[in-house]
C-alpha cells in the first residue's frame, strides 16, 4: 500500500525533490553545468557517453562525486523510470530504499521494477576503482585518506603506485605520508634489482607497521617443502635483522600499553581510594560507605544524562560538581548523624556505617531497579589514540587518568594552601590542640568528612565512564580501596597515589601470564601478606602521631 | 558438673540451654513418633529451617569466642564456615557415584562438563566420611592458623585485622568463582543425594542433622564456656582488654590469640559442615564479605561476649530475614542495615545487655 501510493505520487515527490537539491545546491559554483551535464549523461547517455561521463566527473571536483562513483561501482546507481533522476539504492528484499544521489535526501522505498541500473562495462570499473582512489587521496580529511592508502595498498598495481607515487610527494599528514611510503617500499621488497630490495628492508626497519612484520615473516619462514622461500640468504640475513628490531620494538610498546592499563587501573583504584584516605588516613575514621558514596555519584551521572539526553558531554562535565555535592552532603549527614557518637570507637564506626552502606545500597535499588544503568559516553571520550601500528590508547581510560591526577593535585593543593585544609590537619595532628587554638573541631570533622565523601562522588563519576552503573558498584571497589589506602600508609596522600598506581601496574602485569581473577588474587595476597611485614604499609607516618 | 554449675550462674544462660535443649531433642522425638500431618508433626522446611539456625548459632559463637573474647574483629569468619562447607561438600558430591546427570563414577559432573579426565589430587580421600570430617576442621583450621601466625605474630590489629580478613575472604571469593580452581566454579556443589549411605532429603536424615546440629551447639557452648573460664580464656580476656600490658606481664600475646582463632575456625568449620547437608548446596556467595559482615551483626545484637547472646542474636536475626525477605524482599536490606547502626548507637551490648539491665531493675 505504502509503496503504491509512494510509486503514484512520485512524479510530485521528484518534483519536490529536485526543488530541495536546487535549494541544498544554492552555491552556484557546487552545481556547475559541466558536472550536472556530466550526471545527465551517466544517467541516460550510451556506454561510450557514460565512459567520458566517468572521465568528466574526475576532472571535477565536488564533494558528492565519491558517493556517486562508489555507489555507481558498488552497482547501487540507478534512474528512476518515471523521470530518468539518479538515485542511490539498497536492495531491501519488497524494493528498494532510496536516497537522492546528488542531495542525498531520502526518497522512501520503491518496488524493484520502479528503477533501471546504470550497467558498466569492466573497463569502466577499472577506471572507476583508480578515480575513487583518486578522490580518496585528495579528500580533505586526513582519516580518509590513510583508508584509502590502506586500501589500495590491498591491491596495488603499476597505476596505483604511480598515483601513491605522485601523492607522497605533496601529501601534508604526516601519518598518511608514512603509509604512503611502507606501502611503496613493501613493492619495492618485490623488485627484481637486489639492491632496491635491500634499500626497502633497510628502510622498513625503523617503521612500525604489522603489514610489514607480516610481510618479513614471510621472508624468513620455510615453505612446506623445507625450503626456505626467499632464496636470496643476504635478503633473508637482513629481513631477519630487521625482523628482530620491528620485535623489539614490538615488544617495547606493549609494554607501553600494559603501563598505561596498570596506570588506568591504577587511576581507578586512586579515585576511589583517594577519598578514603582522607577519612580514614587524615581523620582515622573507617567508612565502609565509601563504596557506596561513589555508586551515588555514578548514579548521579546518570540521572543528569536523563535531565539532558541530547548534551551527554556537557551531562557528564555537570555531572562532576553535582555528584561532589550529592556525595558531600551525604557523608556530612552519615558524619553529623552517626560517625560523630564514635570517635575512637573504630570497629564500632565500621560496623555502623557498614549498615549505612546497605541501607544506601537497597535504596537505590529500590529508586532505580536492582538492574544496572548504561551510562552514555561522550564522543570525545570513546574511541581509541591510535599512536601508530602498535600501540592505541582508549580515550576514557586516557582521561581518567587525567583527571585522577587533577583531582589528587586539587586536593593536595586544598590541604596544602586553604583554611580549611590547615584546619583538616591541625585537627588530625593534635586534636585536643586544635581545639585549644579556637579550631572548631567538630565543624571541620564535619566538612574533612564532606571533602572525602565528595570526592567519593566524583570518583564515582569517574567509574560511570567504564564499568556498569548498578546497586553493587561501591562494594566492588570498597575492598580494593582500602587496600590502597593501607598499602600506601595511613595518613598520607601521596602513599595512596604511588601505592594505587603500583598496584594496579603489578595487576596489569600478572594478568597475561594469570589471568584476571587469579592476578586479582595474587595481588590481595602480596598485601596480606605486606601488610604483615609492614603493617603500616609503604610511607608509614613518623613521629609521635604514627604511636596513636 | 562443674561445667553446669557454671553455666547455672546465670539466669539467662541457663534459659537459652533449656531451650536448645528442648528445640534440639523434641523436635526430631515429635518427628520420629508422630505421622505426617499431625499437629505435632514439623514440616521437612521447618525442621531444616530450625537446623540452618542451630549452624548459624555455632558460627554465632565461635565468632564470639574471637571478637567478645579476643577483641579481634574478624571480618573473614565467614571463610571458615565456607571451607568447612565444601569440605563436606565434597564428601556428598563423590557419595552422589554414577547416578549424576553424566554418571561418570569418579568425577562429579562440573568436572565432566569442563571436560576434565581425571580427580583433581585435592578431592582425593573424600568418599571417605572420616576423612571428610578430618578435613572439616583442618582446612579452616590450617587457613586459620597461616593467616592468624602471620597476622598476630607481626601485631597486625584492630582495623587493619577486619579489612584484612576482608581481604582474605575476598581473595577466597574469587579464587572459588574460578571454574579451574574445581570446585564448581560459579554453582558450588549442590545435587546431592546420599549422606553415610542414607537418603539426604529423608525425613529421618534431616532430622538426625538438626538433632546433631542441636547437640554440636551445646557441647561447643560447654566447651567454649568452660575455655573462658579457663586461665588461657581469662589471658584472652585480658589480652582485649589491655593488649600491651598482658604483654609486659610476660604472656607470649600472639600465641594466645592464635590458639583462640584458630579454635573458632574450626567451629565455624563444623558449623559450616553442618550446615551444607541441610540447605542442600555450597557454593562461592557464602565466601561474600557481607556473609561475614552479617555473622557480626548477629553477635552484635544478641551481645558479645557472653557466648548465649551470639545464639540468641543468630536465631533472632535470621528469623528476621526470614520472615522479612519472605513477606518483603526489599525491607530486608534496609533492617539490617537499621540493625547495624541502632546496636552500634543504642545498644552496645545487645540484646543480652537490654535484658540485664531490665533484671536489675527488677531486683532493685
Amino acid at each position: 500500500m505504502n509503496i503504491l501510493s509512494l510509486t503514484r505520487f512520485q512524479p510530485v515527490l521528484a518534483l519536490l525533490m529536485l526543488a530541495f537539491s536546487l535549494a541544498a545546491h544554492s552555491d552556484p559554483e557546487t552545481v556547475s553545468q559541466p558536472w550536472q551535464q556530466a550526471l545527465n549523461s551517466l544517467a541516460q547517455g550510451s556506454m561510450a557517453e557514460r565512459e567520458q561521463a566517468i572521465m568528466q566527473l574526475a576532472d571535477i571536483k565536488d564533494a558528492h562525486n565519491l558517493t556517486i562513483l562508489q555507489a555507481l561501482l558498488d552497482g547501487k546507481l540507478f534512474t528512476t523510470k518515471t523521470d530518468a533522476k539518479l538515485v542511490i539504492g539498497t536492495d531491501n528484499q519488497q524494493g528498494f530504499t532510496i536516497s537522492d544521489a546528488v542531495s542525498g535526501a531520502d526518497l522512501g522505498a520503491v518496488e524493484h521494477d520502479a528503477l533501471s541500473k546504470i550497467n558498466l562495462t569492466n573497463k569502466m570499473r577499472g577506471t572507476l576503482r583508480k578515480i575513487i582512489g583518486e578522490l580518496e587521496l585528495s579528500a580533505d580529511d586526513p582519516k580518509v585518506r590513510l583508508a584509502a592508502v590502506k586500501a589500495m595498498a590491498k591491491e596495488a598495481d603499476d597505476r596505483v603506485l604511480t598515483l601513491l607515487r605522485e601523492r607522497a610527494d605533496k601529501e601534508p599528514d604526516e601519518a598518511v605520508r608514512q603509509a604512503i611510503k611502507v606501502t611503496l617500499l613493501l613493492q619495492d621488497m618485490d623488485s627484481s634489482d637486489k639492491a632496491t630490495r635491500i634499500m626497502a628492508i633497510e628502510a622498513l626497519k625503523t617503521k612500525n607497521s604489522q603489514e610489514v612484520a607480516n610481510r618479513l615473516n614471510t621472508m624468513v619462514e620455510k615453505d612446506e617443502n623445507g625450503e626456505f622461500i626467499e632464496p636470496d640468504e643476504d635478503i633473508r640475513n637482513l629481513a631477519k635483522a630487521a625482523l628482530i628490531n620491528i620485535n623489539n620494538r614490538l615488544q617495547l610498546y606493549s609494554s607501553i600499553e600494559t603501563v598505561f592499563f596498570g596506570l588506568s587501573l591504577g587511576a581507578v583504584l586512586v579515585l576511589s581510594a583517594i577519598g578514603l584516605a582522607i577519612t580514614f588516613g587524615v581523620m582515622g575514621v573507617i567508612n565502609m560507605a565509601h563504596g557506596e558514596l561513589m555508586m551515588l555519584g555514578a548514579y548521579t551521572t546518570y540521572v543528569m544524562q536523563q535531565l539532558m539526553p541530547n548534551h551527554l558531554g556537557i551531562s557528564v562535565l555537570l555531572a562532576i560538581p553535582a555528584a561532589f555535592v550529592i556525595s558531600a552532603l551525604v557523608g556530612i549527614a552519615i558524619e553529623r548523624g552517626i560517625i560523630r557518637f564514635l570517635y575512637g570507637r573504630p570497629l564500632e564506626t565500621l560496623l555502623a556505617t557498614f549498615g549505612v552502606s546497605l541501607i544506601l545500597q537497597q535504596s537505590v535499588r529500590s529508586i532505580f531497579s536492582p538492574l544496572n544503568r548504561s551510562v552514555a559516553t561522550p564522543e570525545w571520550m570513546s574511541g581509541s589514540w591510535q599512536i601508530n601500528d602498535f600501540l592505541s590508547l582508549t580515550w576514557n581510560r586516557f582521561y581518567i587518568l587525567v583527571f585522577c591526577l587533577l583531582v589528587f593535585v586539587l586536593l593536595l593543593q586544598i590541604l596544602k594552601r586553604t583554611r580549611l585544609g590547615l584546619e583538616v590537619r591541625a585537627v588530625a595532628q593534635n586534636r585536643k590542640m586544635a581545639k585549644a587554638m579556637g579550631i572548631p573541631t567538630a565543624r571541620v570533622d564535619a566538612m574533612t568528612f564532606g571533602l572525602g565523601s565528595g570526592i567519593a562522588g566524583v570518583a564515582g563519576v569517574a567509574l560511570s565512564q567504564i564499568t556498569n552503573v548498578g546497586p553493587n558498584l561501591g562494594q566492588a571497589y570498597i575492598v580494593d580501596s582500602f587496600m590502597v589506602v593501607v598499602f600506601g600508609g595511613v595518613g598520607n596522600l601521596l602513599g595512596t597515589l604511588v601505592a594505587g598506581f603500583s598496584l594496579g601496574i603489578a595487576n596489569k602485569f600478572l594478568e597475561p601470564f594469570a589471568g584476571a581473577v587469579l592476578a586479582k588474587i595474587l595481588v590481595l595476597v602480596f598485601i596480606i601478606l605486606f601488610i604483615q611485614k609492614r603493617p603500616r604499609g609503604l610511607f608509614p607516618q613518623k613521629g609521635r602521631a604514627a604511636d596513636s | 558438673m562443674k561445667l553446669l554449675t557454671l553455666a547455672s550462674q546465670d539466669k539467662t544462660c541457663t534459659t537459652v540451654l533449656m531451650l536448645l535443649a528442648a528445640v534440639t531433642f523434641i523436635i526430631p522425638l515429635c518427628n520420629m513418633l508422630t505421622p505426617v500431618g499431625s499437629p505435632l508433626h514439623f514440616s521437612a522446611y521447618t525442621v531444616s529451617l530450625i537446623g540452618k539456625y542451630l549452624t548459624f548459632a555455632l558460627l554465632g559463637m565461635s565468632l564470639d569466642l574471637v571478637w567478645g573474647y579476643c577483641g579481634i574483629l574478624a571480618l573473614g569468619h565467614g571463610a571458615f564456615f565456607a571451607l568447612g562447607g565444601y569440605a563436606m561438600g565434597m564428601y556428598l558430591m563423590r557419595q552422589i557415584g554414577t547416578r549424576g546427570v553424566y554418571g561418570d563414577p569418579l568425577l562429579p559432573d562440573f568436572m565432566v562438563f569442563l571436560n576434565w579426565k581425571e580427580l583433581p589430587w585435592y578431592w582425593f580421600g573424600f568418599d571417605n566420611f572420616g576423612f571428610a570430617l578430618l578435613m572439616v576442621v583442618l582446612a579452616p583450621g590450617i587457613l586459620a592458623f597461616v593467616f592468624g601466625w602471620l597476622a598476630f605474630r607481626s601485631r597486625v590489629t584492630g582495623v587493619y585485622l577486619s579489612i584484612i580478613t576482608q581481604a582474605l575472604t575476598y581473595a577466597l571469593l574469587l579464587a572459588f568463582f574460578r571454574n579451574e580452581m574445581g570446585f564448581g566454579g560459579n554453582n558450588g556443589l549442590t545435587d546431592f543425594k546420599d549422606i553415610l549411605g542414607f537418603n539426604i532429603q529423608s525425613e529421618a536424615v534431616r532430622s538426625m542433622l538438626l538433632l546433631l546440629s542441636g547437640l554440636s551447639l551445646i557441647g561447643a557452648f560447654l566447651l567454649c564456656r568452660w575455655i573462658v573460664n579457663t586461665k588461657l580464656g581469662r589471658v584472652v580476656t585480658a589480652i582485649r582488654d589491655q593488649e600491651s600490658r598482658v604483654r609486659f606481664l610476660g604472656y607470649r600475646v600472639e600465641m594466645f590469640k592464635l590458639w583462640i582463632f584458630v579454635f573458632a575456625a574450626m567451629l565455624a568449620g563444623v558449623a559450616g559442615a553442618l550446615y551444607v547437608p541441610q540447605v542442600g548446596i555450597i557454593n562461592p556467595s557464602e565466601f561474600t564479605p557481607l556473609n561475614s559482615l552479617e555473622i557480626v551483626v548477629w553477635v552484635a545484637m544478641g551481645g558479645r561476649g557472653t557466648l548465649y547472646g551470639a545464639i540468641i542474636g543468630a536465631v533472632v536475626v535470621n528469623y528476621g530475614k526470614t520472615v522479612l525477605t519472605g513477606l518483603m524482599p526489599e525491607i530486608w536490606l534496609f533492617t539490617l542495615g537499621a540493625v547495624f547502626i541502632v546496636i552500634t548507637l543504642l545498644l552496645p551490648e545487645g540484646i543480652v545487655g537490654l535484658l540485664r539491665r531490665k533484671l536489675k531493675e527488677q531486683h532493685a
